[in-house]
């Protein structure tokens, strides 16, 4: 089996199971009681706080544990709208192609009387820094936009788009789920004040992220209950957890130029066999994009079918087609680069890991290849393109 | 469990009857590009009977496997009961579909009748009477 849907979760490293194994038996404490257990637990916990602050360059008491990426996305914006609120800004910049974790919750916001503006994405899949700036008001409470996007994999300029929103004195989240652990993440150089992180995206446990908070800024709980992280995140700490995401991120951080330059080369490879398919389409810009990231669309057929007997070849991949996604639309990412549905649906992502060879990458390309033929071979659409009577867009 | 049942599987794999008919007594096409489902039937009408019928489909899995079940279910059978055929009977006979995806069955029922609407349009003295 090939394994190429990393983009929506990861295996756990050896040493992140062996991390987790041992502190389910040896600290299983709670980290909030005095005695001997509840210290080592306590310990654990603060080292693995360390551990990920320095990795990202951050301090530890900036760090927060959550349950994942899209609490911690959450956490983050709501924070934003309280500390807006009370200097009476109520206005907020997105784009057009953040998770649904960010999406949803803006719209929840927006019930509440906030002001949305999301940001174009244009058809290479990048923010451009200045229309950053340029949207940015009086009663701009907030800016908030992906380190790299889950589904095409395009890297934002956020050390720019960091240094403007420091320079206007806006607050600058970034939900860096994709990022962390893959490509250089630094808080500090990239002007970040809030980051959204999740473990199982580098090889962690699931249930598991963080939130990093530049000192000083204060936190809105989501949660209500005891102590713990300073009340901003109360419930027991999952200690086991948050010990194997350190031990992944340390494990991926000394790993990462490594990983990147063998998956650059896997990837590239990758985009060439697949662009040999007449009437595709590289979703998202060929070069600025995550290190083991493949996004393509097919015209003429659809995405369900196509995973599914790639299933059957033993590849496991994703779509953005709407049959994937549970609803009547495609991706709103495919959409938010300007692919129209009729393409969208016909789309391909390949999240390749950093264990992939040269001979599977050449099987997926071999296998795209004829699964693509047979769908077209009686697809009405490509029928209609190949006598004339509609036109091709790829 | 898995997604789709082993029918689903068997039909989205081996689909029966795929292709064109050159020349066919009635053709129907439903669903949109927009949508991500479009299914074309071909009949080939002998005697009021449907003597053969090819599919063509762009879609999911179960659009896949609906139209190749609804070709087997009205392959050699007279137009009175083509007539009749119901997105439920081609969803039973893939012992179901995911509700979801139930549209899949409700597109080929669709696109039977509509090619079947196609040969009555041709043939307007073969439709029976309303009754």
């Amino acid at each position: 089996m090939i394994y190429a849907d990393n983009a929506a979760t990861t295996k756990m490293s050896d040493k992140a199971i062996q991390t987790m194994a041992c502190l389910l038996q040896e600290a299983w404490g709670n980290p909030s009681s005095l005695y001997v257990h509840g210290q080592k637990a306590k310990e654990v916990l603060e080292q693995a706080r360390e551990d990920i602050a320095s990795v990202i360059g951050a301090s530890a008491q900036e760090i927060l544990f959550t349950s994942g990426g899209s609490e911690a996305d959450n956490q983050a914006l709501r924070t934003a709208a309280e500390l807006g609120k009370k200097k009476g800004k109520r206005h907020i910049i997105s784009t057009t192609f953040e998770h649904h974790a960010i999406l949803h919750t803006l719209e929840t916001l927006k019930k509440d009387g906030f002001d949305i503006t999301l940001l174009d994405v244009h058809e290479n899949g990048i923010v451009i820094p200045a229309e950053v700036e340029a949207a940015i008001r009086e009663d701009t409470c907030l800016v908030s936009i992906m380190y790299a996007n889950n589904e095409i994999g395009t890297i934002q300029p956020i050390r720019e788009i960091g240094a403007i929103c420091r320079r206007k004195g806006v607050l600058f989240h970034v939900d860096a789920v994709q990022a962390v652990g893959h490509i250089p993440v630094n808080v500090v150089d990239d002007n970040i004040d809030m980051l959204s992180s999740s473990a199982h995206k580098f090889h962690g446990p699931k249930g598991v992220g963080f939130l990093y908070a530049k000192k000083g800024i204060r936190l809105t709980n989501l949660i209500e209950g005891g102590a713990q992280e300073h009340g901003k995140r109360t419930g027991t700490e999952n200690v086991p957890g948050i010990a194997a995401m350190a031990e992944a991120l340390k494990e991926a951080d000394a790993n990462m130029a490594a990983y990147a330059e063998h998956l650059i080369k896997m990837r590239n490879r990758l985009i060439q066999g697949l662009q040999e398919i007449p009437h595709s389409a590289l979703n998202g810009d060929a070069t600025q994009r995550l290190p083991g990231n493949v996004n393509f669309c097919f015209e003429g057929i659809e995405g369900e079918s196509l995973l599914l007997l790639l299933d059957d070849k033993g590849i496991c991949a994703s779509s953005g087609s709407a049959c994937t996604s549970g609803s009547l639309d495609p991706s709103h990412v495919l959409l938010a680069i300007g692919r129209i549905h009729d393409v969208a649906h016909g789309s391909l992502r390949l999240s390749i890991g950093e264990d992939i060879t040269e001979e599977e990458v050449d099987y997926i390309i071999q296998s795209t290849k004829e699964v693509v033929a047979y769908l077209r071979s009686f697809s009405p659409v490509w029928r209609d393109l190949m006598a004339g009577k509609k036109e091709f867009i790829l | 469990m898995a997604l789709y049942s082993e029918k689903v599987m068997d039909h989205f794999r081996n689909p029966r009857n795929v292709g064109v008919i050159d020349n066919a007594d009635g053709v129907g096409e439903v669903g949109n590009a927009k949508c991500g489902d479009i299914m074309k039937m071909y009949l080939k009408i002998d005697d009021d009977v449907v003597s053969d019928v090819k599919f063509e489909t762009f879609g999911c899995g179960s659009a896949i496997a609906s139209s190749s079940m609804a070709t087997e279910l009205i392959k050699g059978k007279p137009l009175s009961e083509v007539k009749q055929l119901t997105n439920k009977a081609v969803s039973e006979a893939l012992d179901g579909l995911p509700a979801y995806k139930m549209h899949c069955s409700v597109l080929a029922e669709e696109a039977i009748h509509s090619a079947l609407d196609d040969y009555y349009s041709k043939h307007p003295e073969k439709k029976p009477e309303e009754e």
